[in-house]
């Protein structure tokens, strides 16, 4: 348990840029621009001689009918997702390389010697970097994603109450901030499963790949769903094509970023949904995004992930580093 | 021929270690068709600095990655009791190793190398550690990648010397090496680490700036271990004699392993276990000492890239 604090750690050491400063700086330059997109509404409300305080905003939207007042927090809310999902695009590609150089750096600089020169087991070793993938990155940039996304209601809170406008109460009764948090780390569990069998084929291709694990893992995969697509069109194969793309391809290269567990399950339970406003409270539910869970491919998937991060470890303890 | 051999691999000391540390019966690796190592025995007692001596492509890292449980391997091993391709996890805490220079990861700084260790190593000693980099220009925040090649290795000796291992195995830790490091490194070797209950074996290219360390020599060829022996056992059985253009054909007549020239006389390097000659006829040619271990390998080693 000890020596897994510390390959944790060790996991956080070298790849300090990309964990945590690579969501912050993220954070940080989405919510610049989203200054300098006040400063320049601001200043073109004021060239059209437009005063944002004549906008009674807080008494506008009580005086509004529910289907509206609910449109509005359903923009608060989607504001909150769409920023934490921006911070959760950013740590998707800084997991895609993570994953490809877990268990290919150190040997290509050999230093895979000294680390194997202590007793810790490889076991042990991918373990820890399966679990910096799925559980410490995630949570890290969630916190960084939702700091993100406060201190951009908190901007445009500001904005308003410059001009004398209380937008915090309205953001707070109509938009649901803290279910919003709640469900993003409630969906934790199941974006881990999706996010399985991407990290155990990049990894497996870290293992594996003498040289260029990039061009291995994506060429493979998208190579395979080339030539399905050929076989369709000239033999007319019975291979569905649609969900090899869908199921294999992307499954093995994007489940580590946001959204990837939205199958077509998912979507299947709005399709006779027509309530306006309420939209997006009801879309970004944990009982709707848990329901994704009822279908055996997302399991098989991840299944298929552990198998290759299984072989990847066999590959680590055996190969041969010359 | 082997005075290991003497001793029973079975056999338990008082201190309840195996009095072998590595044993092997018919070890082979092949890659491909190439046989890095062919089938060869040998037993390393424990409380030695063996050095493990060949030409390059001998075998003598496949040796060494086959002890460790680095590569899989044919035939019988064992490395402290266990087999080290499938115990290599519990092998671990005993035995450690430097298989090659500047293998330490280059984003890692001094400080977190040291902090690593101590948690993942149960016999590492975090003062002795302090202690070896006392003497470096070494400092806690230094990063890997700032270092110059000797300050590499003054980490990674630094870090592996702090480790009680009952084993350690050293596959050309000094290459690439300035004189002064070197000498440096073999003193803290055998004055501050070694001790009767550590087994340490070496590697080399530089055969003379171990030979005074050593207790037990090894010598591989094509993949065999073709001499295993005490430094002790090296000096009864092989002597050196220089001899002059008089004697040469007496002194050949005696069926010297080697012949070399020097200053205008010859040398002559008898093994005395398989030469006719005894020690008092070869005394009588001249005057005779021990070999170096260098003059030895050239000698044992003749035709290897012929």
């Amino acid at each position: 348990m000890n020596t897994m604090k510390w390959l944790l750690k060790r996991e956080y050491w070298e790849h300090r840029g990309g964990f945590f400063w690579a969501p912050i700086i993220g954070g940080g330059i989405f919510l610049l621009l989203n200054l300098m997109g006040i400063i320049a509404g601001q200043l073109a409300a004021g060239r059209a001689n437009i005063k944002v305080g004549m906008f009674k905003l807080d008494s506008m939207l009580n005086g509004m009918d529910a289907q509206a007042q609910a449109m509005f927090g359903s923009g608060v809310d989607l504001t909150m997702y769409s920023t934490t999902m921006f911070v959760g695009v950013i740590t998707g590609f800084v997991l895609f390389f993570y994953c490809l150089g877990a268990l290919y750096d150190d040997r290509r600089d050999r230093s895979v010697l000294f680390w194997k020169s202590l007793p810790v087991s490889d076991r042990d070793t991918v373990i820890s970097k399966v679990i910096t993938a799925l559980v410490v990155v995630p949570l890290i940039s969630l916190a960084a994603g939702i700091i993100t996304a406060l201190l951009q209601l908190a901007m445009i809170g500001i904005f308003f109450a410059f001009h004398g406008i209380n937008a915090f109460g309205a953001m707070l009764s109509f938009g649901h901030p803290f279910r919003t948090i709640l469900t993003m780390f409630g969906a934790l569990p199941v974006t881990m499963l999706v996010a399985l069998p991407t990290v155990g084929w990049l990894m497996l291709c870290s293992a594996w790949a003498k040289g260029k694990p990039f061009l291995w893992a994506v060429g493979i995969p998208i190579g395979a769903g080339i030539i399905v697509n050929i076989m369709d069109l000239m033999q007319r194969l019975a291979i569905p094509d649609v969900s090899f793309w869908r199921d294999v391809v992307f499954r093995s290269l994007f489940g580590i970023f946001p959204g990837a567990w939205m199958d077509d399950g998912f979507f299947s339970q709005f399709k006779d949904m027509d309530d306006g406003g309420q939209m997006v409270v009801n879309i970004v539910s944990l009982d709707k995004i848990y329901a994704v869970l009822a279908s055996p491919t997302p399991w098989i998937a991840a299944a298929i992930g552990v198998a290759m991060l299984v072989v990847a470890t066999r590959l680590r303890r055996w190969r041969d580093e010359g | 021929m082997n005075a290991s051999l003497e001793s029973n691999p079975l056999e338990h000391s008082s201190s309840d270690q195996p009095a072998t540390m590595v044993r092997a019966r018919g070890l082979t690796k092949l890659y491909g068709a190439e046989k890095a190592l062919n089938g060869t025995d040998f037993d390393i007692p424990r409380g030695r600095i063996v050095g493990l001596i060949g030409p390059n492509g001998a075998g003598k890292t496949t040796a060494l990655k086959a002890m460790l449980g680095l590569i899989r391997y044919d035939g019988e091993l064992k490395v402290l009791g266990r087999d080290p391709a499938t115990e290599r996890d519990e092998l671990m805490q005993d035995v450690c190793f430097i298989a090659d220079v500047a293998v330490l990861p280059r984003w890692i700084r001094v400080r977190e190398a040291i902090d690593f260790v101590e948690g993942v190593h149960p016999r590492f000693s975090r003062e002795r550690c302090e202690q070896y980099l006392a003497h470096t220009k070494l400092t806690p925040n230094m990063k890997v990648k700032q270092m110059s090649k000797g300050m590499i290795v003054q980490l990674h000796l630094a870090l592996v010397m702090a480790i009680d291992a009952k084993l350690l195995v050293l596959d050309e830790p000094t290459l690439g090496l300035d004189i002064l490091y070197r000498k440096q490194f073999y003193k803290n070797l055998l004055e501050e680490y070694f001790d009767e209950g550590k087994t340490i074996l070496i590697t080399t290219h530089q055969v003379e700036e171990v030979e005074h360390i050593l207790s037990d020599l090894m010598f591989i060829r094509d993949g065999k271990i073709v001499l295993s022996a005490t430094m002790d056992d090296v000096s009864e059985r092989f002597v050196e004699v220089m001899v002059g253009h008089d004697a040469v054909e007496s002194a050949r007549a005696l069926e010297p392993l080697d012949e070399r020239q020097v200053f205008g006389k010859s040398v002559m390097l008898y093994d005395l276990e398989r030469s006719k000659a005894n020690r008092q006829q070869i005394a009588e040619l001249g005057e005779t000492r021990t070999p170096g271990v260098a003059d030895l390998f050239v000698a044992t080693m003749k035709g290897t890239y012929e």
